[in-house]
């Protein structure tokens, strides 16, 4: 994704719209909020609280499931990003809980480059049972 | 315009449900020849053609259907705004209207979506043996299921879940009681694609398709058409007295689409734009919250029809879990919604929605609804939403 930067610590960088400061993930050709077409780059917090989910458990072809997907409220910014860690059932993930920015390695491709993916893991540790990684095939914890 | 503005003079739908031997074209011109004959006019005295499709790629529908009920050689307008689609078409004829092109214009949404599966939000790309960033993002592989969800149901599962955390009060079992409201009603409408109630705990056993959303919380995919014969007030004077009697008045007509926030860039804010129509709507109309006998709201998911109590202003802000617990929503509470099953069982061929909306409506209105008849109904109000996002809201009141 070119909103990761994995170096020196792993966070996401906005596009910040220099007039507003409406920030934005993707490429703009102007401001959404204000049609401004000058933006600067803006690192966001790396925690932040979990403001809604849901658990997908029925997806296209090929996506494994159950998996949780939410928006993350990161110090006033809107992420959209899977909680990982987690049991992915109701019990285990709740609306306010508080989460920080996690990477794994999505995959290799056939010339062994790995490609970085980013998720949430809640802060807390204590709803993440020690047997949550079995519940995520494929995917591999940073 | 002229003061007496915008009359519905005759509107049909088909069954909605699987109807394998008709197309597009047969199902748009079922609803078509049915809105002209319960309007008591011809393809002749049209001025103008909206026809509303989402899943034929492209085709022609308008002129399609013209070949098959009248080529008059009017103009038409083929139009696609998501979910709302059928609502747009009904909206371009009103225009028309309006701007005095004509008198009298027809309507129509048709929709072939039996058997279709899940549908997801944006588009995706297959995988590639090596990875190069691509797109906007920059991203090496589909990220639907990776980077959230862009699915209906989990989009929407979010969005109650959200308003579930701002206002509190809702639970799996609290969202599986506005489905079953819409199951239950869905048994007095003889044109619903399910007529079967359903118990809360049936819901919450079934599959689990977006937590909380489990399959009988989600639309019916189906297939359906509705049409709608529009006219001036001023031509519906010079019209007969059964004619004027029937006729039902369209009080508000209001599409938006999402004004900026600082959310609807990574989950589509269907917040906004709603409550902007309807703040608008009843603006315009000088009808409000407490004067509808019914509405009929676009409930693609039970979490969707909680949302939109609020942004319907039907309830204070913040008070859509006490409005169903106060049974208002229910056909014998204060404010029935979606008697007609709503799009969980009644279904949802997309862009027949908008305008099958307006039927029931109008259903009621006319004291011709059948068993499901709301009694003395005289103002209602119907609501579609199209992800991405696009709003329709219209207020109707039975002829004085
Ligand atoms: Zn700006």
């Amino acid at each position: 994704m070119d909103y990761l930067r994995l170096e020196p610590s792993p966070c996401l960088l906005a596009h910040e719209c220099v007039a507003c400061g409406a920030r934005f993930f993707d490429r703009r050709n102007a401001c959404a909020a204000c049609s401004g077409t000058s933006f600067r780059e803006a690192e966001l917090p790396t925690e932040g609280e979990l403001r809604t989910f849901t658990i997908v458990s029925y997806a296209a072809p090929g996506i494994p499931v159950p998996f949780v997907a939410g928006v993350v409220d990161c110090g006033g910014t809107s992420v959209r990003a899977n909680v990982i860690n987690v049991v992915p059932d109701a019990d285990h993930v709740r609306t306010g809980m508080k989460v920080r920015l996690a990477t794994y390695v999505v995959g290799v491709d056939s010339e062994g480059t790995e490609a970085i993916g980013f998720g949430f893991e809640p802060l807390d540790g204590a709803t993440t049972p020690a047997d949550a990684r079995e519940t995520e095939p494929g995917k591999e914890q940073p | 315009m002229s003061d007496d503005g915008i009359w519905i003079l005759g509107i049909h739908m088909t069954k909605f449900g699987k109807h394998p031997d008709k197309d597009v074209i047969d199902l748009a011109a079922e609803a078509a020849l049915g809105a002209l004959a319960d309007a008591g006019v011809t393809m002749r005295d049209l001025g103008v053609l909206a026809a509303g499709n989402l899943m034929s790629m492209g085709a022609p529908t308008g002129q399609l259907l013209q070949k098959q009920i009248g080529q008059t050689g009017i103009p038409v307008y083929n139009v696609s705004n998501a979910c709302a689609t059928g609502a747009t078409a009904l909206r371009t004829v009103i225009m028309a209207i309006k701007a005095g092109e004509c008198d009298l214009g027809l309507a129509v949404g048709v929709e072939k979506l039996a058997g279709a599966g899940l549908l997801a939000g944006g588009t995706r790309k297959q995988e590639a043996p090596t990875w190069t960033p691509q797109g906007r993002y920059g991203a090496v592989a589909p990220i639907d299921g990776r980077i959230g969800t862009e699915t209906m149901p989990g989009v929407f599962a979010q969005i109650g879940l959200e308003y579930g955390h701002r206002y509190g009060g809702t639970s799996f079992e609290l969202f599986a009681r506005i489905s079953a409201k819409n199951h239950a009603h869905s048994t007095l409408n003889p044109l619903a694609a399910y007529t079967k109630a359903m118990s809360v705990e049936e819901i919450m056993n079934d599959v689990m398709i977006a937590y909380p959303n489990t399959r009988p919380m989600c639309s019916a995919n189906c297939d359906g058409a509705a049409a709608a014969v529009l006219v001036s007030g001023a031509k519906l004077r010079t019209l007969d007295p059964d004619q004027r009697r029937r006729a039902v008045k369209v009080s508000a007509s209001v599409l938006t689409s999402d004004p900026w926030t600082e959310s609807c860039q990574v989950l589509p804010d269907v917040n906004t734009l709603t409550r902007q129509a309807a703040l608008a709507a009843y603006e315009s109309s000088g009808v409000s919250p407490d004067d509808l006998d019914l509405v009929e709201l676009h409930d693609c998911f039970a979490t969707a029809e909680l949302v939109h109590y609020d942004n319907l202003m039907l309830c204070p802000e913040g008070g859509a879990v006490d409005f169903f617990e106060s049974g208002a929503p229910f056909r014998d509470g204060s404010l029935p919604v979606n008697v007609s099953g709503g799009l969980q069982s009644k279904g949802h061929p997309i862009a027949a929605t908008g305008i099958a909306n307006v039927y029931e409506i109008c259903q009621h209105l006319r004291g011709e609804a059948g068993d499901r008849q709301i009694e003395g109904a005289r103002v209602g109000l119907a609501h579609v939403i199209g992800l991405g996002s696009a709003c329709g809201v219209h207020v109707l009141e039975r002829a004085a």
